[in-house]
C-alpha cells in the first residue's frame, strides 16, 4: 500500500512542526506529520507559508486532516475489497441461493399451523438470512461480481443475476449440500400443526447442516477468507447455525420424545 | 399522619441539636452554611429528551451528526494511520493507559489529558479481533482470523495449512510501554476469539488466561493435536470445551495450555428462564379461569381445555363416574403432574448423553466472589471458578428471544448477572423498528443460592436505521454507590448508560450515539467497546477511533454520585475481569446517599434538609469542628433509620458520617 512510506514520517523525529489543535477531534502526531507531509508534496508552493504561519498551518492542517483522513480511510476501506479468490465469491452466490430456502421453508410456519414456539424461531431465521443475503449481495457488488437476485413464489425460488435465471423450485439444488430436494419441499408444505413443526425443525437441521458444511469448505479453501468482512460473514453464519442447529436438536427431540401433554 | 410529626419533630430536633453544636464550637460558623439540593428525580419519571435525538442523525465518517444526552464529550481522536480503515476493537487499561485492539495490532494511549489522548504506541502486528488485556507488565492479544502471523506481518497467510499462521494468545512484555516486546505465543486450536485473564486471589505467581475460541478447528497438520470430531470419537476433540493457559509471571515464555475443561458436559435440556411478564399474566388467566396446570422442566404449564377434559373423562372412568364429579377434578388438580409422568414417561427415558454448546463467546470472571458468567452458543452459564485450572458449571439457562449469548455482566455484589445477545453476530442492523425489543438485547438475571432467575430485557430504547449496524455488545459497571449503573455499547446504535438497580425496570439515563458512517452503505461502525475507567468513559469506535467522555449530572445521576463514583480507583482494568469496586470514605459518598434518599423517597424529606444542612456546615468548618458535627450528624441520621423507608441506605450514611468523624 502506497501509505505505508508516508506513515513511517514521524513529526517528533522531523522536529520542524509544532502543532496545537484546539479542535475537538485530536489528530495524533505521526498523522499530521503524515498529513503535512502529504501537503508539502502536493502543495509544495504553500510550504513555505505553512511553515510561517503556525495558526493558519493549525487551521488548515485541522480541515485537510479532516478530508485527508476520510481518504485514507475509503482507500484503505476500498483495497481491503481486493483480497478475496473465487472461492469466496462461490461462497457468497451460492449462500445467497441456499439463504434464500429457509425463507421459503420459514415461510410456511404460520400458514402451516406452526406452534407458537417454531412460529418464533422461523420469524427469526427470516429476519438474520434476510440480512444476511442483504450482506452478501453487497458483498459481491463492492467487488464487481455478478449479484444474484432472489425472488421468490410460495415454494418457487427464482435467481436472477448470475446466469441461472428462472431456477423454479423443481430445479433440484441437491448439487448445493443440506438443500431440499423438490419433494422434501412439497413434503413440508403439506405438514399441518404437530407434523409441520418436525418435519420444519428436520429439514431446517438438514439445511443448516448444509451452510455449516460450506463454511467448512470455504476456510479449508487456500487464499480463501482473507478479507476480514468475508471471514466475519463466514462465522458468524457457521457460530449462529451451529447454535440454531443445538436448540433445534432439542425441540426435535422432545416433540419426539413426548408429543407433549397439550395436544 | 402520625409518623410524619414525629419526623417534622425529629427533625426539628435535630436543628437545635446542629445549632447547639455550632455555638460549642468557636471556629464553625454562626450562621448556618448555605447549600443547595441538587434535582433529582425517580427513575420511573425519567424524561429523556423527546423525539429522541438519535432517530435521523445524518451520516458521515468523522462528520457524522451526533445527539448526546447526559454525557459530555471530552475528545475524539481517529485512529493512527497503519489502523485507520480497519477494526477497532477491544479495550483494556493500565495506570493512565489505554490498550486499544485494532484487526491490525495494538493502539497504546495515554489519557492524562483526556481531552487530548497521546498515542504511544502503534504497534502493527495484524490479527482479528485482537481482544485486549492486561496484568502486571504483560499484555496479552488474541488472534483468531485466518490471516494472522506469527511474524506479525501485513501480508496474510494464503495457504489453508501454514505453519506461519497465528491463531491463539500472543504476549507482549510493556515494561517500557512504549516498546512493547512480542515474547511469546499459545497456539490453540480455534484460535482466540476472546479470552479472559483471571487473576486467582490465591495464587501470586501467575495468572491464568481463559480462551474462547468460536471459528473453526484448525488441521491437525496445522498444530498437532487438534481434531474436530465429536468428543465420542476423539476424546481429545477441540469442540465442546474453553481452554485454560497458565502464564507463570516471572517466566510468561513458558506460557502454556493446563487445561481444556469440557464445561457444557451433560447439560440437560435447555432450561428456559421464567416465563415473561405477558406469559405469567396469560398462565394466571387461564389458571383463574378453572385451567389444569402441571410441571415440566421446572416450569408450570397450563394444560389445553381439550386435552384435560380426555385426561379428567379417564380419571373419572377409572373411578367409576360416568362424568367427571368436582372430587375427579381436584384429584386431576392436585395429581396432574405425576399424571402426565406416567401418561408420557417423562422422568424414565434413558439419560441421553449431552454435551451442550460447542464453545463460549466469552467468559467474564469475577474472581472475588468465585464466580464466571459464560455465554456460550445457546446458554448461559454460571461458574465457580474457586480452582482456576478446574471451572465448574453450577447453573445454565437458556432463553427463545435469545440467538447468541455473547457476554455477561455483574453487578459488583454479585447479585445480579447480565447477559448479552449479539443476535447477527454484530454485522448487522438488529435495532430497526421492526425488530423486536427481546431480540439482540440484555437478559437480566437475579442470582438466587447459584441459580440464574429471569427478570427482565433491556434493549437501546432509539430505533437505529439499516445502515447502521446494532445490537448489545460489551460494556460496564459504573461505580456509583448503591445503584447497579451500566454503560454499554451497541455499535452504531451508540453508547447507552442505564440504571438496573431494579432488574424488573432497566432505565436509560444517558446516551451519545452518531449517524451512520455512511449514507447510502452498511459500512461497519458504532462502538465496540465502551467501559468505565478511573471516571472517564472510554469508548473504541470500530471507524472513528477513540472516544471519551465524561458524565455530565441530571436528576437520574447526580454531581455527588458521579464525585462518589470518581473516588473509585483501579491500577488496571479488563472488563472481562471484574474488579470490585471498594469506595472510600468520603463526604462525596455521603452526599451521594443523601442524594439517593432524596430521588427514591428513602427518607423524608425534612431529615434530608437537616442532613444536608448538617454536611454544608461540615464543608466549612475546620476539622475539629467537623469531626463534632459530623458524629453528631451519624448518631441522628442513625436514629432516623429505625423509621425511614430505605433504612438499609440510611443505616449505610450513618456509618459513612461515623467513619468521615473519625477521619
Amino acid at each position: 500500500m502506497s501509505f505505508n512510506a508516508l506513515i513511517i514520517v514521524d513529526v517528533k523525529q522531523s522536529g520542524i512542526f509544532k502543532i496545537k489543535l484546539s479542535r475537538k477531534v485530536n489528530y495524533s502526531r505521526k498523522i499530521l506529520g503524515m498529513l503535512l507531509l502529504v501537503g508539502a508534496i502536493t502543495f509544495s508552493c504553500k510550504s513555505s507559508e505553512m511553515a510561517t504561519n503556525e495558526a493558519e498551518v493549525s487551521e488548515n492542517s485541522t480541515i485537510n486532516n479532516s478530508a485527508n483522513l476520510e481518504e485514507l480511510y475509503w482507500a484503505r476501506v476500498d483495497s481491503a475489497k481486493m483480497n478475496f479468490v473465487q472461492a469466496d465469491v462461490d461462497f457468497m452466490t451460492m449462500m445467497i441461493t441456499h439463504h434464500a430456502q429457509a425463507l421459503i421453508m420459514s415461510d410456511l410456519a404460520p400458514k402451516n399451523g406452526a406452534s407458537p414456539e417454531i412460529q418464533i424461531l422461523s420469524s427469526r431465521i427470516i429476519n438474520a438470512q434476510k440480512d444476511e443475503i442483504a450482506t452478501m449481495q453487497r458483498w459481491l457488488r463492492d467487488r464487481d461480481q455478478p449479484v444474484p437476485e432472489v425472488h421468490i413464489d410460495g415454494l418457487n425460488l427464482m435467481i436472477h443475476g448470475v446466469g441461472m435465471d428462472h431456477m423454479g423450485h423443481n430445479m433440484d439444488h441437491s448439487n448445493m449440500v443440506g438443500m431440499l430436494s423438490p419433494a422434501q419441499l412439497e413434503e413440508l408444505a403439506d405438514a399441518k400443526g404437530n407434523e409441520f413443526d418436525r418435519t420444519f425443525l428436520k429439514y431446517m437441521i438438514q439445511h443448516h447442516l448444509g451452510a455449516t458444511s460450506m463454511v467448512s469448505d470455504l476456510i479449508a479453501t487456500d487464499g480463501a477468507v482473507q478479507d476480514e468482512a468475508a471471514f466475519r460473514l463466514a462465522t458468524d453464519i457457521n457460530v449462529d447455525q451451529v447454535t440454531e442447529i443445538r436448540r433445534m436438536k432439542l425441540m426435535l427431540d422432545r416433540i419426539e420424545r413426548s408429543n407433549e401433554g397439550t395436544e | 399522619m402520625k409518623l410524619y410529626s414525629i419526623r417534622t419533630l425529629m427533625a426539628s430536633v435535630v436543628g437545635t441539636l446542629l445549632l447547639f453544636v455550632y455555638a460549642c464550637a468557636p471556629s464553625a460558623p454562626m450562621v448556618q452554611a448555605p447549600f443547595t439540593a441538587p434535582s433529582v428525580s425517580m427513575l420511573e419519571n425519567v424524561n429523556p429528551p423527546s423525539p429522541d435525538p438519535r432517530v435521523g442523525l445524518g451520516a458521515g465518517l468523522f462528520d457524522a451528526e451526533e445527539a448526546i444526552w447526559n454525557l459530555e464529550m471530552l475528545s475524539q481522536t481517529p485512529p493512527a494511520p497503519d489502523f485507520v480503515g480497519v477494526t477497532n476493537s477491544d479495550l483494556a487499561f493500565k495506570g493512565t493507559y489505554a490498550f486499544q485492539g485494532n484487526y491490525n495490532g495494538v493502539m497504546i494511549w495515554d489519557l492524562s489529558d483526556p481531552s487530548a489522548p497521546v498515542l504511544v504506541k502503534d504497534y502493527l502486528c495484524p490479527a482479528s479481533q485482537s481482544d485486549v488485556s492486561v496484568y502486571g507488565d504483560l499484555l496479552f492479544v488474541s488472534g483468531e482470523g485466518s490471516s494472522g502471523r506469527l511474524d506479525c506481518g501485513t501480508q496474510g497467510v494464503q495457504q489453508a495449512v501454514s505453519k506461519d499462521r497465528l491463531r491463539g494468545i500472543r504476549i507482549f512484555d510493556i515494561t517500557n510501554i512504549e516498546d512493547p516486546q512480542y515474547i511469546a505465543n499459545v497456539q490453540t486450536c480455534r484460535g482466540s476469539h476472546t479470552h479472559s485473564v483471571l487473576k486467582d486471589p490465591e495464587d501470586d505467581e501467575n495468572v491464568y488466561i481463559y480462551v474462547s475460541g468460536s471459528a473453526g478447528v484448525r488441521p491437525s497438520e496445522e498444530l498437532a493435536g487438534c481434531s474436530d470430531l465429536r468428543p465420542g470419537e476423539d476424546p481429545n476433540s477441540a469442540l465442546f470445551r474453553i481452554e485454560v493457559i497458565k502464564v507463570p509471571l516471572d517466566s510468561p515464555e513458558n506460557s502454556a495450555i493446563v487445561s481444556s475443561p469440557r464445561i457444557f458436559e451433560d447439560l440437560e435440556e435447555p432450561p428456559t428462564h421464567g416465563l415473561a411478564p405477558a406469559d405469567i399474566a396469560a398462565m394466571e388467566e387461564a389458571i383463574a379461569n378453572g385451567a389444569f396446570t402441571y410441571m415440566r422442566n421446572g416450569t408450570e404449564r397450563v394444560m389445553s381445555g381439550g386435552f384435560a377434559r380426555r385426561v379428567l373423562a379417564g380419571i373419572a372412568e377409572e373411578r367409576g363416574n360416568e362424568t367427571p364429579t368436582s372430587a375427579d377434578t381436584l384429584f386431576l388438580r392436585e395429581n396432574a403432574t405425576s399424571i402426565l409422568e406416567n401418561m408420557f414417561g417423562w422422568g424414565q427415558e434413558d439419560p441421553i448423553a449431552r454435551r451442550g454448546p460447542n464453545q463460549c463467546h466469552d467468559i467474564t470472571l469475577y474472581p472475588e466472589i468465585g464466580l464466571a458468567g459464560g455465554a456460550c452458543e445457546g446458554y448461559g452459564l454460571l461458574l465457580d471458578i474457586t480452582d482456576p485450572v478446574n471451572p465448574v458449571r453450577i447453573d445454565a439457562v437458556a432463553d427463545s428471544n435469545f440467538s447468541y449469548w455473547h457476554s455477561a455482566t455483574f453487578t459488583n455484589d454479585g447479585s445480579k448477572v447480565l447477559f448479552t445477545d449479539e443476535w447477527g453476530g454484530g454485522g448487522q442492523p438488529k435495532c430497526r423498528e421492526s425488530d423486536p425489543m427481546e431480540w439482540g438485547a440484555n437478559a437480566i438475571f437475579t442470582i438466587e443460592d447459584g441459580k440464574l432467575i429471569f427478570e427482565e430485557y433491556y434493549k437501546l430504547p432509539a430505533a437505529q436505521t439499516v445502515q447502521e449496524n446494532c445490537v448489545a455488545h460489551n460494556g460496564s459497571m459504573i461505580p456509583v454507590p448503591g445503584r447497579d449503573i451500566m454503560v454499554q455499547s451497541w455499535y452504531q446504535g451508540g453508547i447507552s448508560i442505564f440504571d438496573w438497580t431494579d432488574p424488573n425496570n432497566p432505565v436509560e439515563i444517558a446516551f451519545h450515539d452518531r449517524g451512520p458512517v455512511s449514507p447510502e452503505r452498511m459500512q461497519m461502525g458504532g462502538s465496540w467497546s465502551v467501559y468505565w475507567y478511573n471516571g472517564l468513559i472510554v469508548s473504541s469506535e470500530i471507524a472513528r477511533g477513540l472516544d471519551i467522555f465524561d458524565l455530565k449530572p441530571s436528576p437520574y445521576l447526580t454531581e455527588n454520585e458521579i464525585a462518589a463514583s470518581k473516588t473509585v480507583k483501579l491500577d488496571y482494568l479488563n472488563a472481562q475481569g471484574h474488579p470490585m469496586f471498594v469506595w472510600p470514605t468520603t463526604t462525596a459518598l455521603a452526599k451521594a446517599y443523601v442524594d439517593q434518599l432524596d430521588r427514591d423517597k428513602g427518607l423524608d424529606a425534612a431529615s434530608l434538609t437537616a442532613v444536608r444542612q448538617g454536611l454544608a456546615n461540615a464543608d466549612v468548618s475546620d476539622s475539629k469542628a467537623k469531626s463534632k458535627i459530623l458524629s453528631q450528624l451519624a448518631e441522628e441520621v442513625s436514629e432516623m433509620s429505625n423509621m425511614a423507608k430505605d433504612s438499609e441506605k440510611v443505616s449505610k450514611l450513618a456509618n459513612t458520617l461515623k467513619d468521615l468523624a473519625s477521619m
